[in-house]
């Protein structure tokens, strides 16, 4: 195999500094020119145990992890709990190096710690490297490290010696090295990557492989962020200045990022005493006139059920992220899922009344949370922010001017006392907060403290001055009056410049990929690799998730004869909303799903594609899983 | 200029601004203790000046959820046992309105403990008002979690097996820096206390014993009630914790022996709000958050100039 791309795998236990060293490797790669996209895959634990980084770094476009992989550094994992063989997890110690190996391409560099790992503990691993053509260094990197300064620097060491192989100039390396690390490391660590390097260098055959850094450059400035990033960012863009949340994996990110920045821009973030807190403090605090969220991941949303209720039937602005992991109960907690489509669309009793977006990349992430807020604080209804551990925590290159926008701090629909003086009344000087008949069903709002702006904010049915009442002719007014609100949005949306549906592959297409949410890159590279091989496909990855997007999905199915829907869950949540909202095309769509904890690769869909719909077979692996159209 | 006029306007204010037009006459069960809690609540607004609009009344569910029907200011009646987490918010982004927030004890005490806990334990500066009658009202009955052990309901036919639990100390013990327990069947205390919870620069928590007519019948009138702060049978500092407490746990006790301490029973006016400690450590702006948003000559951030150098 021909490799233009390296996809490079630091392996090692939790706290082995993998990912800060994949981080500042990423960015030097972005830097000198590459695109670069990062998987990150760890387990649910504090120290020890298993965990990985991927980097692939290409002069092309990036848009997945990739298939496999082709350069591991396996640091061994200096805290492995049970290093007895026959232990209950087996020898963890040795996992940095033998987990791995099934992925490793042909072909493929290993670099290991030969201080910490014995590679004669693994079952024909010499046989394997030979079958695979893979070049094999094992280096002491704890010994230099040792030696430089401190055993924990042996990522550096293997930085180094990747450099020498992959023929990456140190030049990148050292400039990240010197503006992440404090000066009393910082030297050590340039001593070690230098002695590692130059060690490897003259004492190996360097080109004995194949596997080398491509070169690549960029026509504009380029930034190295996450799904997560994004959509802080895009919230402090908006004018959001308040952040209530309670600590949940993967949701922290985003949660930790906007507590981190919020003082600086002179805004509010509370850690508080549970999710239903959480949730409550953003409607309280949006009812008070600022631009508010909350969120969690599936767990903690499910606390949000009743706040959510409350913010749509009070029509309060709201924003609330969702960062979907493995399920159901605690399920996989650091694992990617796509499950909680369904939870989110209908958690809460009632008619719900909400918006959602599942935004398919790091800048869709930027770009959409922006236009919940928009839509939040324009037509006073929660809008949700669906994604999941791999959007929330891949990273990638984006260009900066993608973030080059003006901000919006506009509370939407809100009145001024100025403009509430000229506003309608009831007899005793309640302002009509709620009233029947207005266009697009949105009655503005006042603030707490405006003059003559009072009102009732209630959960129960109320007139228009907030009143509870339960007439039918009043329950139906206003219940119809919060449904248009949805009609509304879906033309606001559909008039938009761009939409939130991103197309790939020819217009003329014989079948289709769909997906949502963060499958979007992984599909569109499936697309080009059948079209290569001489399939003709097209893809539509769907972000808008409610309301959702006939229109573009009816037509997208009508121009092709079948569609393969892909998502990362098990019961096929996306296809049955496609199915529930356009109300036909059961005979039309297949599903391709995969719930094990890990993302799709490109692989994944290519071989379910050519399996399942082009030669009819049955899909033998155990990664994916193929569910048939209705009929079929 | 402040986009909220109403703040701080310092106009004469009459107890009927209070009285909306629609719904004037309460509708709760005649004797009900609630009546209590909305003549005082009136009577202390009234004399601190406070005008409807510059307050932002949250409510639970129950009994006590139709407080905001018969109280005219802004109201936010939100659901069951979540009126503290709302109303703390709405003071952290506006603290220049007066936030009081009020629920019954199933709504406090049970649904919304967790909440409870934490507003005290944080010290907002706020006024809570617990209508407490030993019982659920709304739903017709239930024990409740200060019902008195024994209590006989529908959902307890044998009498409740659990001890009731103590507000007063639980309080303290989550930190309220100003805690008092006044009567219905008190009005003149029940204002002043009002009026003090109000006035105080942290998290003022009133248990504010409401008998229940209808449902719990058994139960006393809440009389003869007994100002401990007054009677010369009681001597203790309000402003000492240990004292406090040991005061507290006296009066839970008595009251399941028939007797009624009322009375002011912990103050600690030294403790910071708030408010005051996130504005000590930067992490609150000093002028309110929601005045920005009404500023137009208000010069918004960039996250492109802020943030994102550290990701070139």
């Amino acid at each position: 195999m021909t490799d233009n791309e390296l996809i490079w795998r630091i392996a090692g236990g939790s706290g082995d500094g993998i990912a800060s060293t994949s981080q500042n490797f990423a960015k030097a790669l972005m830097r000198s020119g590459l695109n670069v996209f990062t998987h990150r895959h760890y387990p649910s634990r504090i120290r020890g145990g298993h965990t990985y980084t991927e980097i692939r770094a290409s002069a092309d476009p990036v848009k997945s992890r990739g298939d496999g992989y082709n350069f591991l550094l396996a640091l061994g994992d200096s805290f492995a709990r049970n290093p007895k063989e026959g232990s209950v997890y087996g020898n963890e110690e040795i996992k940095p190096l033998s987990e791995n190996l099934d992925e490793l391409r042909e072909g493929g560099v290993i670099i290991y710690d030969s201080g910490l790992l014995d590679a004669s503990e693994i079952e024909n691993f010499d046989e394997r490297v030979e079958e695979n053509n893979w070049h094999v260094y094992d280096l002491d990197l704890r010994t230099m490290a040792r030696e430089q300064g401190r055993e924990v620097m042996r990522n550096t060491a293997g930085v180094g010696a990747t450099c020498a192989l992959a023929g990456i100039e140190l030049e990148w390396i050292e400039e990240l090295m010197t503006e992440a690390m404090p000066e009393k490391i910082l030297e050590p660590n340039l001593e070690i990557l230098h002695n590692a390097h130059d060690m490897v260098d003259e004492e190996y055959d360097v080109d004995a492989h194949d596997v080398k850094i491509p070169e690549g450059s960029h026509d504009e400035e380029q930034v190295l962020l996450s799904g997560s990033d994004s959509i802080a960012y895009g919230s402090l863009d908006e004018g959001c200045r308040f952040i209530a949340g309670y600590p949940m994996t993967p949701w922290t990110e985003v949660f930790t990022i906007m507590s981190q920045n919020l003082p600086e821009v002179g805004g509010i973030s509370e850690q508080v005493e549970d999710e239903i807190a959480a949730a409550a403090l953003a409607v309280g605090a949006s009812h008070a006139g600022t631009k508010a969220m909350s969120g969690s991941s599936g767990g903690g949303f499910a606390l949000m059920s009743e706040p959510l209720g409350l913010a749509e039937m009070t029509e309060t602005p709201v924003v609330l992220i969702e960062a979907m992991r493995a399920g159901p109960s605690t399920g996989l907690p650091t694992k990617p899922e796509q499950a909680d489509l369904e939870h989110v669309l209908y958690t809460s009793q009632g008619d719900s009344q909400r918006v959602v977006f599942a935004p398919g990349t790091v800048a869709e992430a930027y770009t959409q949370t922006r236009r919940a807020f928009q839509i939040a604080y324009e037509y006073q209804i929660p809008a949700i922010v669906l994604y999941d551990q791999k959007l929330g925590g891949e990273l990638m290159n984006v260009p900066a001017s993608v973030f080059d926008e003006e901000p919006n701090p506009s509370l939407g629909s809100t009145l001024t006392e100025d403009e509430l003086a000229e506003a309608p009344h009831d007899e005793s000087g309640k302002y009509s907060r709620f009233q029947h008949d207005v266009e697009d069903g949105v009655s503005p709002r006042s603030i707490p403290g405006q003059k003559g702006g009072r009102f009732l904010a209630t959960g129960n049915e109320h007139t228009p001055e907030g009143h509870i009442e339960e007439s039918p002719e009043n329950r139906v007014a206003q219940m119809d009056r919060r449904t248009q609100k949805l009609e509304a949005i879906s033309a606001d949306l559909s008039s938009q410049d761009e939409t939130h549906q991103t197309y790939h592959g020819p217009d003329e297409a014989e079948y289709g990929l769909m997906t949502f949410g963060s499958s979007q890159g992984t599909v569109e590279e499936a697309v080009d690799r059948l079209n290569d091989q001489g399939y003709s496909v097209k893809s539509l990855g769907v972000s808008d998730m409610a309301p959702y997007p006939k229109d573009e999905v009816s037509e997208f199915i009508e121009s092709v004869d079948e569609v393969l829907v892909v998502e990362m869950n098990a019961s096929a949540q996306f296809r049955g909303l496609t199915q529930k909202e356009l109300g036909q095309y059961g005979e039309k769509l297949s599903s391709l799903l995969k719930y094990n904890g890990n993302p799709f690769e490109p692989a994944d869909i290519v071989e379910g594609f050519v399996t399942t719909i082009v030669e009819d077979e049955e899909l033998t692996g155990i990664e994916t899983k193929f569910v048939p159209a209705a009929g079929d | 200029m402040s986009a909220f006029s109403a703040i701080g306007e310092g106009r004469e204010v009459d107890q009927n601004d209070y009285t909306p037009e629609l719904e004037p006459q309460a509708t709760w069960c005649p004797g009900c203790g609630d009546f209590g809690v909305l003549k005082a609540l009136k009577g202390a607004a009234q004399e601190l000046g406070k005008s409807p609009e510059e307050m932002l009344l949250t409510t639970g569910i129950g009994c006590s959820g139709k407080l905001n029907s018969y109280f005219d200011s802004y109201g936010f009646h939100t659901i069951h046992g979540r009126s503290l987490p709302v109303a703390r918010a709405a003071k952290l982004a506006n603290p220049g309105v007066e936030v009081i927030a009020a629920g019954g004890d199933g709504d406090g005490y049970g649904i919304g403990g967790n909440h409870f806990m934490h507003t005290a334990r944080e010290n907002h500066d706020m006024t809570y008002i617990v209508f407490n009658n030993e019982i659920f009202g709304l739903t017709k009955g239930q024990t409740s979690p200060t019902s008195p052990k024994g209590h006989k309901s529908k959902t307890q036919p044998h009498g409740s097996a659990k001890e009731p639990l103590r507000p007063l100390s639980l309080s303290l013990t989550s930190g309220s820096s100003y805690i008092a327990r006044t009567a219905a069947v008190n009005p003149n205390q029940a204002k002043e206390i009002i009026v003090e919870a109000m006035e105080h620069d942290g998290f003022a928590h009133i248990d504010f014993l409401t008998q229940c007519p209808t449902w719990n019948k058994d139960a006393r009138q809440y009389v003869p009630y007994i100002d401990v702060n007054e009677s010369d049978d009681y001597d203790f500092d309000p402003t000492d914790r240990r004292e406090a407490a040991d005061m507290m746990a006296e009066t839970e006790q008595a009251l399941h022996e028939g007797k009624v301490l009322t009375g002011r029973f912990y103050v600690d006016n030294d403790r910071p709000s708030y408010g005051e400690e996130k504005r000590a450590i930067g992490e609150m702006p000093e002028e309110p958050l929601a005045e920005r948003y009404f500023d137009d000559s208000y010069e918004w951030e960039r996250s492109a100039d802020l943030f994102l150098d550290k990701h070139k």
